[in-house]
């Protein structure tokens, strides 16, 4: 299949893939196709969004040649088929991660599932209904983030502290590209209303340790946010053992289609939040004076919704818990320590974040020294890898380890050794490219 | 290899040995430009003689495309009129849209000198900011320098 010749590091340990890769590359028609005059197309970011299996695609054709209507609307068979495709998307979804099905709300990606709480929350503080002023964020209060974070969860908190007069804080992050918890006691106080983290980072590939930050948030009464934007997708993620308020993940990343993520909350902190969208579908009773909303979920899904897309989740949920999450993360995890071994057998190759697979996912960063990150992407792309290159919407942790950018490779299901070698060759290629092979240097 | 139609020895050459680097007094105007979307970063000043750019002179960190981009408007407007290196700066832009096009690149070979050698980055539309980023950072600086000059250029 792989045309590449690799060049196995010293003593590299290939463990057999829990995962049939054969068979998994045949379920998605987008690697059957070539890319840059006819090469194999490997494809290295799922981190930024994940290619997608025939079932999903077939789920969302499906619905739209046969069921296609608005759910939780209408008289006639299509709503009502709508509907229970819809709701029963969203009881697999909830399955999916141990949730009661109330507590599942959709919306467009986690982007979304973020600023749908940071909004709230503010929005809570100007709230008619005293029941929706629980959680309101204001002067003097402390909105928690790390450094670590994703724009996504980072910029949505800094604007809330902007909307309300709150205060944003930060945990910082060690020279080994971890979570630095030594002022977690200090940092997360009573002043605290909110802790934002995520679970994996998309840039370092580090996995939290999200226990002493839930109990710590716990201990002060503060609430918990979890991106799970880059976990839900890799591993096994439980809400109930997760023990914080907010779960959000995104579709697009998880092997289904783009424009539909989740919002889990805990239901007594939803049922508390006022809404953030508002319009038709989230609304009890409306007046020319005033209007009551519905309870959660439904009270932050405003409009008609990505129906097709939460049916094509449905079918990507199906899908991973067929192959089992617990098989899915150890696949990676074989994958990411072989990678990690090749590429740091590279001379002048830097991988940035844990260099081992100890608490870690399969988001590798790296540098290549001499090699600007663009331009070992672009060497990468003429070999028909594609790999993202820049700051990974993640800029201040670029900056806290002193690299202007790096060049990032993600692996999945589909994601076997050809082609992590097809990477580390295509590293070496770049370093003969630009002529900063350290054999040439000695030469 | 496509490779090589982007990364032309005339390209590499200035990323190794990039003309005029450093940021010079004196200057009337500094601006920062970056590219948001790959972390590309430029610093850039001006120093202006009446109306000539008596001088351009800039830091920066970014890949060798942006990095040469720079090096090379450094040779084609030091001595020159604000209005006619802008004029050029409308060419480079003309050729960055040429998806490449030989035919332009042709056209533009005399006016453009080294910096023709950016065609091939025109068949890459992630790549093309890349070489934009120097040139829409002169723009800005002229004309916050022009702004700054008492004469506002007419000496």
């Amino acid at each position: 299949m792989t045309q590449t010749v690799s060049r196995p590091a010293a003593g590299a340990q290939k463990p057999p893939l829990p995962l049939d890769v054969e068979a998994i590359r045949a379920d998605f028609p987008i690697l059957t196709r070539t890319v840059r005059d006819g090469k194999r197309l490997v494809y290295l970011d799922s981190g930024a969004t994940s290619q997608k299996p025939r079932s999903v695609l077939d789920a969302e054709r499906d619905f739209y040649e046969n069921h296609n209507a608005a759910p939780h609307r209408g008289a006639h068979q299509l709503a009502e088929e709508a509907t229970g495709l819809y709701e029963g998307a969203r009881a697999r979804i909830a399955e999916f991660i141990s949730a009661a099905v109330e507590e599942v709300v959709f919306t467009r990606n986690t982007t979304d599932a973020i600023n749908t709480v940071a909004y709230a929350l503010s929005n809570a503080a100007t709230a008619k209904e005293p029941s929706f002023r629980r959680y309101a964020v204001g002067q003097g209060d402390e909105i928690v983030v790390t450094e670590m974070e994703h724009h996504a969860n980072l910029v949505p908190w800094q604007q809330l502290c902007e909307r309300t007069g709150a205060t944003l804080r930060w945990l910082g992050l060690t020279d080994d590209g971890r979570l630095d918890l030594s002022d977690l006691g200090t940092v997360v106080n009573e002043r605290t209303r909110l802790v934002a983290v995520t679970q994996q980072s998309n840039i370092l590939g580090t996995i939290n340790p999200l226990e002493p930050i839930v109990a710590r948030a716990r201990e002060v009464g503060a609430l918990v946010l979890v991106d799970g934007a880059q976990s839900v997708p890799h591993q096994p993620v439980d809400v109930a053992t997760l023990g914080a308020d907010f779960l959000v993940f995104s579709g697009h990343k998880m092997l289904g289609p783009t424009g539909v993520g989740v919002l889990w909350g805990r239901y007594e902190v939803l049922d508390a939040l006022p809404p953030f969208m508002t319009g038709g579908s989230m609304i009890e009773v409306v007046r020319m004076e005033g209007s009551t909303f519905m309870p959660p979920p439904q009270r932050f899904e405003a409009g008609v919704p990505m129906t097709a897309q939460v049916v094509g989740l449905g079918a990507a949920v199906d899908y991973l818990q067929a192959l089992g999450m617990d098989r899915v993360q150890a696949h990676e995890e074989a994958l990411t320590g072989y990678a990690l071994e090749q590429l740091q057998a590279i001379p002048g190759v830097t991988v940035i974040g844990p260099p081992d697979t100890v608490a870690r996912g399969g988001a590798i960063s790296f540098t290549v020294e001499g090699i600007h990150p663009h331009d070992v992407g672009q060497v990468l792309d003429d070999l028909g890898i594609a790999v993202r290159v820049g700051h990974h919407c993640a800029w201040p942790v670029v900056r806290r380890y002193g690299v202007p950018a790096t060049t990032r490779a993600t692996f999945y299901v589909h994601t076997g050794y050809d082609d992590v070698d097809t990477l580390v060759e295509g590293v070496r290629a770049a370093q003969r490219f630009f002529g900063v092979t350290p054999e040439e240097a000695t030469a | 290899m496509q490779l090589q139609s982007m990364y032309q020895d005339i390209i590499l050459d200035h990323y190794r040995n990039p003309h005029g680097r450093g940021l010079r007094d004196p200057y009337e105007a500094e601006v920062h430009h970056v590219n948001p979307t790959c972390g590309d970063e430029v610093t850039l000043r001006v120093h202006l003689d009446g109306d000539t750019i008596a001088d351009v002179s800039y830091e920066g960190m970014g890949c060798s495309i942006s990095q040469a981009s720079v090096s090379a408007m450094y040779d084609l407007v030091i001595g020159r009129s604000v209005t006619d290196a802008l004029g050029t700066g409308e060419h480079f832009v003309t050729l960055m849209q040429s998806k490449g096009d030989a035919s332009v690149a042709e056209k533009l070979e005399d006016e453009l000198e080294d910096a023709v050698a950016f065609a091939g980055v025109s068949k890459y539309p992630a790549r093309i900011k890349c070489a934009l980023m120097s040139w829409m950072a002169l723009k800005d600086a002229s004309a916050r320098a022009l702004a700054a000059t008492p004469t506002g250029g007419q000496a």
